[in-house]
């Protein structure tokens, strides 16, 4: 048990790492991409200011 | 150009994976002999290729849209990860990856610990070795499998990879210490900003949308992600220094 659950941290250490709301901003922007493609708007332009919010909200908290 | 970005990319990533590997083979090599740390480097090589051979035909079986959006999705995740920490690290947030430290630190812990022979082999040069080379290189695999099924060509960054390894290796055996000369805090940068690049592009398109021109705009993608980590940078430098009076 103790084995499988040393590989499910190191998992979650290595893709979401230390701050785990930015990989919940990555989420929800992602889902609003697809929310917005549902209704038929074509929305590639959506993500990039959305990582750049998600990074400059990390780095805040990180530089504090 | 996609395929030129792809074998780079797969290639930095590991490039920056092995010489950590490297550092802890090294460290268990010198301190506590070479054949219970090469052979923790074997076991862990096998390993590794078991998990590759086994996830990455698996992974040609998904849909490409569904594959794209969840290896976007993680590589983004994993991608701000390492700009944010590159772009802490250049700013003065962080200390800077010493590899030259870490290698005396393994050396010391090494000296310290007990021995104890299984299988003929000391055990604590073969877990370390093993567990270094295993960690390390699981992070290479995880690389290699997400832009090579993302971009249908497993086999192109594969030879990124493996690239990367021989160099390494040459490297590392006419060194034989800690190749402290990579410039290894700027690499990590190139790597969280390709992986971040590579990750809002396979996102995207996974979500539905698609980009103007396709493939033709990862070079504006790109462009984008160095001009906002030169911009955060220069924003936290800003802030670190006190205001003259």
């Amino acid at each position: 048990m103790n084995h499988i659950r040393a590989f499910g941290l190191f998992w979650w250490d290595f893709v979401v790492g230390d701050d785990w709301r930015a990989a919940a901003g990555v989420l929800l922007a992602i889902g609003l991409t697809a929310a917005l493609v549902a209704t038929g708007l074509d929305a590639w332009w959506l993500m990039p200011p959305a990582v750049a919010a998600v990074l400059a909200l990390s780095l805040r908290r990180a530089s504090r | 150009m996609t395929a030129g970005f792809l074998v780079a990319s797969a290639f930095l990533a590991s490039a920056v994976e092995f010489v950590e590997a490297l550092t802890i083979v090294l460290a268990a090599g010198i301190t506590r002999g070479w054949r219970s740390s090469l052979a923790g480097l074997g076991a862990a090589t096998v390993a590794l290729a078991a998990i590759v051979a086994a996830l990455g035909p698996a992974l040609t079986l998904i849909p490409i849209d569904a594959l794209r959006l969840v290896v976007g999705a993680l590589l983004l995740a994993f991608g701000l990860q390492w700009l944010r920490k590159a772009i802490l690290r250049a700013s003065g947030y962080k200390a800077l990856h010493d590899e030259a430290e870490i290698f005396a630190r393994e050396q010391a812990d090494a000296r310290a610990a007990g021995s104890e022979q299984r299988a003929g082999l000391d055990w604590y040069a073969f877990t370390l070795s093993f567990k270094g080379v295993l960690l390390e290189g699981l992070e290479v695999a995880f690389i290699v499998i997400t832009f090579g099924s993302a971009q249908g060509s497993i086999g192109l960054a594969a030879l990124g990879a493996a690239v990367a390894l021989v160099l390494v290796a040459i490297v590392g055996i006419a060194v034989r210490g800690p190749l402290t000369r990579v410039p290894e805090n700027t690499l990590k940068f190139a790597v969280g900003v390709m992986l971040t690049t590579f990750g809002i592009f396979w996102s995207t398109e996974g979500a539905g949308a698609h980009w103007p021109g396709d493939e033709a705009s990862l070079p504006g993608v790109l462009a984008f992600v160095i001009l906002l980590s030169a911009a955060a940078i220069a924003t936290l430098k800003r802030r670190r220094q006190p205001a003259f009076a």
